[in-house]
């Protein structure tokens, strides 16, 4: 009889939505068990959200292998977006399920559009100039929200930058949006069981990407950009693909994000470059090209400051350590020497076979 | 019969720097074309102009009848030019086979969505690719390598790759740059069966730059000599080599 074969990503995949399916069968047990605290029970949404942007960054470091130091500004239009949208409708659409969906393409949509946009002028640069100007980006948009005021009464939607007194609004009106104070009372509609369903939409996303024509457009960008250009690549085409999807999952992430806290606002340190930084840590350690070293990376990460919650005032200085230590680890021929003498794939396999 | 490439009068400059000036060469469907100079003579040069890398300054292109100057490097390669480089760039993180696959990027070709929502239509088209990258892997002996990383392939083989990933953009004329460098003469030996293999079961036309000697004058059928930018004499290989103005360009007075 016909075995059914899996080719080596196939099966390499399958291990990662394993490992996800099964941390979250594990989690409902524990927590219908009752053998979980209400701080870790508080840390499962926000765990979904920092996977998604894990991965999503992984697609522009990792596949594309452009430095981009801007994610954390597009989970802000994401989460903007997507809350707005909540406000806006929580007394017209009843189903919160429903509404939350909806969210979640806006906020995924509008980080989309937003990534193609600045996409567009900064992929021309490449390596650290990329990496400072979407920097900037990030920033800009922060500050942009946080000068934002966005109000509704009867007879529409009123905008202003200035203040909420300059909206005008009518006398049965609401401010949703309200500058650096955010947006508040944004229904509480995010569930760990949503944000698992997202972490395996965005691993079908990035990992069926991967593995398709457009996948090695992009890898073969990252590999030989003057090559890929000789064989016919659209080398901006795939760039942009590349770096407007990832956008476009981290504002997805900040939708799932905005709709766990009764309160958003666009601080440093929630959109700031802090954040951006922390995600690509969260890459980096990983293994910059490694979705599921992605995934790991970012569960431990955000769980080992909260487990040790004395030194959680030195977490940004133990991400500047573990960063450190994890380039010296990527990088040190010696130390890459000794991971390759003791890897495990080594004692299973030949030498120069791959995947 | 008309010539495939037409190339009137083609210059470039670089600054003050003359790099080409007045290259004209014309080359026949099915033809194995070589292009050889001293160091610096401006071949590479010529290389790049003719695949869209630099813009030149002045002069036309003309391929199969199609004006192709001044066109960008991926619609050169789709209007039916491509090129293997000097120093091997080859896409080192991804399997030989995808290698290939990526050469096969325009020809085989199926919208994102049906590749990320997996339907039929991307089994199709990645079976067929596989297929095709297969058969261009068995003909440069690769096809047992296939699952390794570029990168860890040995020299020879990566020389190889390179044309192979080439040939899989379905090209009307193929350039070779410097293929046999680094080789030692065995590894050149089996190149010039591999290049007149290529041109006569691909019905390739084939313009090359080399150094080696042996390979040049084994398989090229009409040479351009160029020194300083500029076409020192042009002709049948036998006549091109034996002319004295050609050995003082190489060894000097």
């Amino acid at each position: 009889m016909k075995r059914l074969k899996l080719s080596k990503n196939a099966k390499d995949n399958l291990i990662t939505y394993g490992i996800v399916i099964l941390a979250y069968v594990i989690m409902q047990i524990m927590i219908n068990t009752g053998h979980i605290s209400s701080l870790l029970q508080g840390l499962l949404v926000p765990l979904c959200v920092y996977v998604i942007l894990a991965v999503s960054l992984n697609l522009t470091v990792g596949i594309l292998g452009e430095l981009s130091l801007g994610h954390a500004g597009f989970m802000c239009v994401g989460a903007f977006a997507g809350a707005f949208f909540s406000r806006y409708m929580q007394n017209v659409i009843e189903v919160s399920l429903l509404r939350f969906l909806i969210a979640i393409i806006i906020g995924a949509v509008s980080a989309g559009i937003v990534g193609f946009l600045i996409g567009m002028p900064v992929l021309r640069l490449r390596g650290d100039y990329l990496a400072i100007v979407t920097l900037a980006f990030g920033e800009i948009i922060k500050s942009i929200i946080n000068v934002l005021y966005i109000g509704k009464d009867s007879s529409g939607l009123h905008f202003s930058m200035k203040d909420s007194m300059s909206l005008g609004l009518a006398e049965d009106g609401d401010v949703i949006i309200n500058g650096a104070q955010g947006i508040t009372g944004t229904p509480k509609d995010a569930t760990f069981t949503i944000g698992i369903v997202l972490i395996i939409l965005t691993l079908i996303i990035v990992l069926n990407l991967i593995h398709s024509r457009d996948g090695r457009a992009i890898m073969s960008i990252r590999d030989n950009l003057i090559a890929a250009e000789s064989i016919g690549i659209n080398i901006t085409k795939y760039k942009l693909m590349a770096f407007s999807v990832s956008a476009a999952l981290a504002g997805m992430a900040g939708v799932l994000y905005s709709h766990n806290l009764s309160s958003l606002m666009a601080t440093p340190k929630n959109f700031g470059y802090n954040m951006s930084i922390m995600i690509l840590v969260f890459v980096v350690l990983g293994g910059i090209g490694n979705i599921r070293g992605s995934i790991i990376s970012a569960v431990i990460l955000t769980l080992l400051p909260e487990l040790l919650r004395g030194l959680s005032n030195y977490r940004m200085l133990i991400y500047s350590i573990v960063l450190i230590v994890m380039m010296l680890f990527n990088w040190s021929p010696k130390l890459i020497n000794l991971r390759k003498k003791y890897s495990l794939r080594r004692l299973f396999k030949k030498t120069g076979e791959v995947r | 019969m008309a010539a495939l490439l037409e190339v009137k009068n083609l210059g470039i400059s670089f600054g003050g720097l003359r790099a080409v000036d007045d290259f004209e060469v014309s080359i026949k469907k099915g033809q194995l074309y070589g292009l050889i100079g001293p160091n610096g003579a401006g071949k590479t040069t010529v290389f790049n102009l003719l695949t869209g890398v630099y813009k030149p300054s002045e002069g036309i292109i003309t391929l199969d009848g199609v004006n192709i100057t001044g066109l960008k490097t991926i619609e050169i390669n789709k209007a039916g030019i491509a090129r293997t480089f000097q120093n091997i760039r080859l896409f080192k993180e991804l399997s030989v086979i995808d290698n290939v696959k990526a050469g096969l990027h325009n020809h085989y070709k199926y919208a994102t969505i049906e590749g990320i929502l997996r339907l039929p239509n991307y089994f199709k088209m990645e079976k067929a690719m596989t297929e095709k990258a297969m058969e261009l892997l068995k003909v440069f002996e690769l096809e047992k390598e296939a699952d390794y990383l570029a990168a860890n392939l040995p020299y020879g083989k990566q020389r190889k790759l390179e044309i192979a990933r080439a040939l899989a953009t379905e090209p009307k004329l193929l350039l070779l740059d410097e293929p046999a460098a680094g080789m030692n003469p065995n590894e050149t030996m089996e190149l010039m069966d591999t290049i007149r293999f290529v041109r006569d079961s691909f019905d390739m036309t084939i313009l090359l730059i080399e150094h080696d000697m042996k390979l040049v004058s084994g398989i090229c059928e009409e040479l351009t000599v160029l020194n300083f930018g500029r076409i020192l004499t042009q002709g049948a290989t036998g006549t091109v080599l034996n002319d004295p103005q050609v050995i003082t360009a190489y060894l000097g007075e």
